[in-house]
């Protein structure tokens, strides 16, 4: 089974990506834990939202606001990551957070790289499924490259001048 | 000037040894070009014609003479001994070794210096006034706010791969000395009838391809609010910018797709949502950042006398009074003046300075100016509090240094990038003509008849020597693999913000001094 980082150690991927096709509005969702495209989920809503292995994925060009109603609910939103030049995922990451008040699993997918993972971080995700196109036990250590900051983010509210000693 | 504590150096240093681990993977082939690429641009390192350019920020041109000696150190240590000042306030060396970059980014550090996003599609240097805390004409002292946006906007998480890069001035005097209509955020400090201190806010100027000038999107915008609505301007920007083509990529584009008052309204609900947040500024904060920009100790000084003595020394040395006349500024305080010290003599690129003038510069500092100067956004460097008495005795200083050429403001005082010589943009060189041009205008009186006009040079579109906003502008074009020189007139980066025409045809670099004689009508 391939392996991801998850809350700072190296797990097995457990759930199956479920990649956006044309007719998502009848199209049926295998058992066990899947990730589905926003707009399947927002079709299948009243079906999927009984179940409590879905996940939801968005582009990065998708509104988060779309999962308003759902993201206390869900256990798991992914943000896929075309590029690591692309850096609209981050926004959207805080906006789920921040925002949304999504409190579960907020899962970095794709292209972004290994030096991208401390700002991720900040930005909500706490998984990073980058198919091992790094050394995932290299790149656990860059989790912590900046371990200080300036600024609020979604990982802590407080930015330093209302914190510094 | 601002000091870091703890929490400053532990963030600058954590970044070094992040980009130290960056650079050893890249060396050792585990990190692959096109990843290394963003990763060393946000820290100041481009690949160069020649070799890599390394630029390291001046927050807001200031510096004091124990970063100009480091900076002296590093141009003799790793690279041929001189630096250059670009036109955004920042000091590039042009031929530092790789390997060696994260070395001096250790040396700067210890010193409160860094290269954190002086490159890279994120939010660059924040730009100010030269003059800022010692101009007459200045209403707030926008430092301690540039220094507020510098802390907020270092290694910010969220903004580090936005669509295209991203510049940021502020102002706090009535003549705009720091080009705030032609940045991506321009603002301008300023009280209300209430007696509040607040912003006014632009958005969406700037030079490049496609030069235009920033729209008002916030008439007053109160100060504790400032940082939660430059979050929601550039998070408007970072999800709606385009990312398809670079040439279109900037804030610019977007406000002008959108039209000015419809991206206000986006921001406006984007800040809703975050206004008087976690990001608010406290009234603590804002007085800890203008802690730091006090004003040195003044002595009080006979400033009539002093008035008085200047006159008689400059009835006897002519010289001493052009230099009085162009490089001296009045000053806020009585008995003190803002002396600009030109690194424009001709012969020598504009901006570039070598490491014995740095030090030179230090010394003088310590001696005549508290030990601080500014960099300027025309390539210079100003010692901002200078006592009138000392004038002359600086002056002679200057003079033995080369600093002393009374050209500031004048056609010879011009802002030129690196252009093809240096530069793998550019479509020209720009140096060899600036120098031509020098040479044409050798004529002081000639010079000072012409009056203040600034003319600018750029080797290509990306405009980083201005050239929109010169008075004259040059821009230097491919022609079928010749290099051929456009120039504009009418330009201006002040308060009156202008882009200069087009004028007729392209002309070869070894016609350029003559066009720029014949233009009789400035």
């Amino acid at each position: 089974m391939p392996k991801l980082i998850k809350d700072k150690a190296i797990v097995e991927n457990t759930w199956q990506w479920l990649a956006a096709s044309e007719d998502d509005t009848a199209r049926v969702v295998p058992e066990g834990q899947v990730i589905v495209p926003l707009k399947l989920w927002l079709d299948q809503r009243d079906t999927l939202g009984k179940r409590q292995n879905i996940g939801v994925y968005l582009q990065n060009d998708e509104n988060p606001e779309a999962l308003k109603d759902d993201a206390q609910n869900l256990p798991l939103i992914a943000i896929e990551f075309p590029s690591f030049m692309d850096g609209r995922g981050f926004s959207l990451g805080r906006l789920l957070r921040e925002r949304y008040n999504f409190t579960g699993e907020l899962r970095a997918a794709g292209g972004f790289m290994r030096d991208q993972l401390t700002y991720l971080s900040r930005c909500g995700f706490n998984a990073f499924d980058c198919n091992e196109t790094f050394d995932l036990d290299s790149a656990l250590s860059s989790l912590n490259d900046l371990p200080e900051y300036y600024q609020s983010a979604a990982d802590q509210e407080l930015p330093l001048f209302r914190r510094r000693l | 000037m601002y000091a870091y504590d703890q929490y400053d150096h532990q963030i600058i240093s954590d970044r070094v040894a992040q980009f130290r681990g960056q650079t050893e993977r890249y060396l050792a082939g585990d990190l692959k070009e096109e990843e290394f690429l963003p990763l060393r641009l946000q820290n100041g390192l481009y690949v160069q014609r020649l070799a890599p350019m390394l630029r390291v920020n001046v927050p807001y041109g200031m510096l004091n003479s124990t970063q100009l000696r480091r900076l002296a150190h590093i141009a003799r240590a790793y690279d041929k001994g001189y630096c250059h000042i670009s036109t955004r306030q920042n000091i590039q060396f042009n031929w530092p070794e790789l390997a060696n970059v994260p070395d001096i980014l250790t040396e700067l550090a210890e010193v409160e210096m860094h290269a954190t996003q002086s490159s890279g599609n994120c939010i660059r240097n924040t730009t100010s006034d030269q003059f800022a805390g010692i101009a007459p004409d200045e209403l707030i002292d926008p430092r301690p706010y540039c220094e507020i946006i510098r802390q907020w906007s270092t290694l910010h998480p969220e903004f580090a791969f936005l669509p295209r890069k991203f510049k940021v001035a502020v102002t706090g005097a009535n003549d705009d000395r720091a080009a705030v209509q032609l940045h991506d955020i321009g603002l301008q400090v300023i009280q209300n009838d209430a007696g509040e201190i607040g912003f006014k806010v632009l958005v969406g100027g700037g030079l490049g391809r496609t030069p235009v000038l920033g729209s008002l999107v916030k008439e007053f915008l109160p100060q504790q609010h400032l940082l939660s609505y430059m979050e929601a301007i550039l998070r408007v920007y970072n999800l709606l910018g385009r990312r398809d083509n670079k040439y279109k990529a900037r804030i610019k584009i977007l406000v002008r797709a959108m039209g000015a008052e419809a991206f206000a309204e986006k921001v406006n609900t984007e800040w809703a949502f975050i206004k008087d947040g976690p990001s608010t500024l406290t009234l603590e904060e804002i007085e800890r950042a203008k802690r730091f920009f006090t004003e040195p100790a003044y002595e009080t000084l006979d400033a009539a006398a002093a008035e008085t003595a200047l006159s008689a020394q400059a009835e006897e040395n002519k010289a001493f009074k052009i230099w009085l006349t162009r490089n001296v500024r009045d000053h806020r305080k009585a008995g003190y003046a803002a002396v600009t010290l030109s690194l424009k003599p001709t012969g020598v690129a504009p901006g570039d300075v070598t490491d014995s003038q740095l030090d030179t510069i230090a010394g003088l500092a310590d001696r005549f100016s508290f030990a601080e100067v500014r960099t300027t956004h025309e390539q210079n460097i100003v010692m901002g509090d200078v006592r009138k008495t000392d004038l002359y005795e600086l002056w002679q200083a200057a003079k033995v240094a080369g600093f002393a050429t009374p050209n500031i403001g004048t056609l010879t005082d011009m802002i030129c990038c690196p252009g093809g010589d240096f530069c793998s943009l550019a479509n020209a060189k720009s140096i060899p003509i600036a120098e031509s041009i020098q040479r044409r205008f050798d004529d002081m009186d000639y010079l000072y008849d012409l009056g203040d006009i600034d003319l600018n040079i750029s080797g290509c579109m990306n405009a980083c020597g201005h050239h929109h906003v010169g008075h004259i502008g040059i821009l230097g074009v491919d022609k079928k693999g010749a290099e051929f020189y456009q120039v504009q007139l009418g330009g201006s980066a002040g308060s009156d913000a202008s882009l200069g025409k087009v004028l007729g045809p392209a002309f070869g670099q070894d016609e350029m001094s003559d066009v720029i004689s014949k233009r009789r009508v400035y």
